[in-house]
């Protein structure tokens, strides 16, 4: 941003003033998640960089913590992983289906007490965490759902729809639904429509949200921390133990992997996005 | 509808209008049914147990069903002030036998040391005399009794029983805010240094609130810098924004716990410019300081994110309209483009606030004693103490003040403004 020629002193002064706050900004949000790359390298137990890092000497790194975090002797992490993968897929999978439906009913302008119930829909996102914590507990002890996957797959679908509920009906407010009219027109059944026409248009909607809901299991661990049993332990579950006791540098190592991972879904999301919107017909 | 108007007709003879409220009707059940799946199963398993914690919080049967007779005879107790007569006693004596045969005497014994210290020996006591069968039931029974133990002699514990008669209590919420029930019935404070579930709740509206305002004075200037830079730029430093807001919280929260560290990269960099001398290093760490900065960090994102959306929709005309007019870019900043970034303040004041004052993993990890908040003390009742009764009525206060604020945030701004990302 340059500034126009004839500016008053002062103003420029007060103009680099405000781009060092927002440097000092943006380093402040993104530096920390790179102190635990070259960290998780260390070839040491301790979580400092040592003389040989500092002077780039090779011997100082290796790849030591990556080798333990994947063939570690009584390490949970496999398991987890595991763990985490098939709660995250199945929350996400339900989440999806039971929020996009919600959000088509929702966007409907013949829906009865549309306030009242997008609220109830979109509670779990308001209520803080612990508290949804102690009521999805209370309900799965009932059940007798505790320390079963089926019982955290449920408890991450009650969090994540709130997520799809408002992608997709965030999309949907740009839906022209004359060509659903005319699919109709043509002979079509609602769900061949839905299938051919509605979908296909809401897609990009539905698989942010489904992001959204992906990330919320994947990382979610107030809630799992109440529901789990040690056959259920998820990554987060690991990586409170593990912080709580003793901060490893293999914790960092496995840091490293879900930062790459956030990278990868942090790309998705942006392309999709930018996709929804020249849908949408949004110029930016 | 006047008689002279022709009624329309649609081709099957039916009156146009109840056609048309047919339809109606038959797109509101069909909008309805959509949403109900969600509805059907955020009810069962979360608007419903959300009830039950209320239920849970002011339940207090367990004693009220565990001396039946006892409470029956302690209606026709007059003078509450001496002891009560030979018939309680005997009802007491008799309830209590029978808890004794079930097994559950240790129970009532912890259920009423909570409602007057030192119960649980005296009932002990009774327990070891019923078992060697020393009571003889056909003497008095309060002749008995009351030589066990001088407690028993004293009125308090009597009256202490009375108090557990009722089926529901207040009890857990006042405990929540250190008060109790008084024996004359009253609400009494609980002593001074004994007052921690206030310190808590103060210490987390004191956390929620300089979070939600160091986010907004970190927040504000970049979230103008990415509205008003070009796309391309932009596009690029908002990856700084969204990378922390998409990775694990819990990778964030150990990146602190590294940099924050005695023997840390941020202390390495105050002894470096001469800041602190080097074994002078400050503890940053399991106190505030690591709450207030880890919780900012992470909660940063939601607060630039609502004031980007809304920020990008203003015309950089506008603030050039009020330079032109004679404003200085302060007056113009101020009067002009200030005002109409409020929505977006709001909104993300709400989420970082809600979302702070609800916090319990960061404050955890990272804030040693001085830095957990309420959420962590509603943990500890879940898991540690197995208070649960206690945990739900905490939760349910935090609740309400959340709606509350969510309430009156309504009332301001709309909650429609809310956008994600």
């Amino acid at each position: 941003m340059a500034l126009p020629s004839y500016t008053e002193t002062r103003y420029r002064i007060w103009h680099y003033i405000y781009i060092a706050i927002c440097t000092f900004v943006f380093f402040f949000l993104i530096a920390p998640l790179f102190v635990i790359f070259p960290l998780s390298f260390n070839a040491e137990e301790f979580l400092v960089f040592s003389e040989g890092m500092k002077n780039l000497d090779p011997d100082a790194f290796s790849l030591r913590w990556y080798k333990d975090m994947v063939y570690g002797t009584k390490n949970p992490w496999g398991l987890a992983a595991k763990n985490s993968f098939i709660i995250a897929i199945f929350a996400t999978i339900g989440s999806i289906i039971l929020g996009t439906l919600a959000a088509l009913g929702l966007s409907s302008r013949h829906m009865p007490y549309k306030g009242l119930i997008m609220a109830t829909l979109i509670s779990p996102m308001i209520v803080p965490l612990i508290i949804s914590g102690v009521a999805i507990f209370f309900f799965m002890a009932k059940a007798g759902l505790a320390a079963t996957h089926t019982g955290i797959v449920l408890a991450h679908i009650i969090l994540g729809t709130p997520f799809v509920v408002i992608t997709v009906t965030a999309t949907l407010s740009g839906f022209d639904h004359s060509v659903t009219r005319a699919a109709a027109s043509l002979g079509s059944n609602p769900v061949n429509t839905f299938m051919k026409i509605t979908l296909p248009l809401i897609l990009p909607g539905v698989i942010s949200g489904g992001l959204f809901a992906f990330v919320t299991s994947f990382d979610e661990v107030v809630v799992v921390l109440f529901l789990a049993g040690l056959e259920n332990t998820t990554i987060p579950i690991q990586m409170w133990t593990g912080l709580r006791e003793q901060l490893s540098p293999t914790i960092l190592a496995v840091a490293t992997c879900l930062i790459l991972l956030s990278t990868l879904i942090l790309v998705t999301a942006e392309l999709l996005r930018r996709r929804s919107e020249r849908l949408r017909g949004i110029n930016r | 509808m006047s008689s002279e108007t022709k009624q329309i007709l649609t081709t099957d003879g039916i009156p146009l209008e109840v056609s048309l409220k047919k339809a109606e009707k038959k797109n509101k059940i069909k909008a309805f049914l959509l949403a109900a799946p969600l509805l059907l199963f955020l009810v069962i398993t979360y608007i419903f147990p959300i009830g039950e914690m209320f239920m849970r919080s002011v339940d207090d049967r367990m004693v009220t069903n565990m001396l039946p007779k006892t409470f029956q005879e302690m209606e026709k107790w007059e003078n509450l002030e001496e002891l009560p007569p030979e018939e309680v006693y005997r009802a007491f004596y008799e309830d209590y036998k029978l808890l004794v045969e079930k097994q559950q005497h240790g129970k009532l014994g912890q259920r009423l040391n909570k409602e007057k210290n030192g119960f649980n020996t005296i009932t002990k006591k009774l327990f070891r005399q019923i078992k060697r069968k020393k009571i003889d039931e056909s003497a008095s029974l309060k002749e008995q009794i009351n030589k066990l133990h001088k407690r028993w002699r004293n009125v308090e514990y009597w009256q202490a029983i009375k108090r557990t008669a009722p089926p529901y209590t207040m009890a857990k919420y006042l405990k929540g805010m250190d008060m109790y029930l008084a024996a004359d019935g009253g609400i009494a404070q609980v002593e001074e240094d004994r007052r921690i579930h206030r310190i808590l709740w103060l210490r987390t509206l004191e956390i929620a609130f300089f979070v939600t305002l160091f986010c907004f004075l970190m927040g504000y200037p970049i979230a103008h810098l990415l509205a008003t830079l070009p796309m391309k730029y932009s596009n690029l430093l908002m990856i700084c924004v969204l990378l922390p807001f998409w990775t694990s919280l819990l990778v964030r929260t150990a990146s602190w716990m590294i940099l924050l560290q005695q023997q840390g990269i941020v202390n390495d960099f105050f002894v470096m410019i001469g800041l602190v001398t080097d074994d002078n290093r400050p503890e940053m760490m399991y106190n505030k300081v690591g709450t207030y900065v880890a919780m900012t960090q992470i909660l940063l994102p939601f607060m630039v994110l609502p004031l980007y959306s809304v920020m990008k929709t203003i015309s950089p005309s506008l603030m050039r309209a009020g330079k032109s007019l004679g404003g200085t870019p302060f007056v113009a900043f101020w009067k002009v483009y200030f005002p109409l970034t409020i929505p977006g303040i709001g909104a993300g004041c709400l989420l970082v606030f809600i979302l702070a004052i609800g916090y319990y993993i960061t404050p955890a990890l990272v804030g040693g004693a001085s830095g957990t908040l309420i959420s962590n003390q509603i943990a500890f009742h879940m898991k540690t103490t197995l208070d649960w009764s206690f945990a739900s009525a905490m939760g349910l206060m935090l609740l309400t003040g959340v709606l509350v604020i969510y309430w009156i945030y309504n009332k301001l701004v709309g909650v429609d403004n809310i956008k994600l990302g």
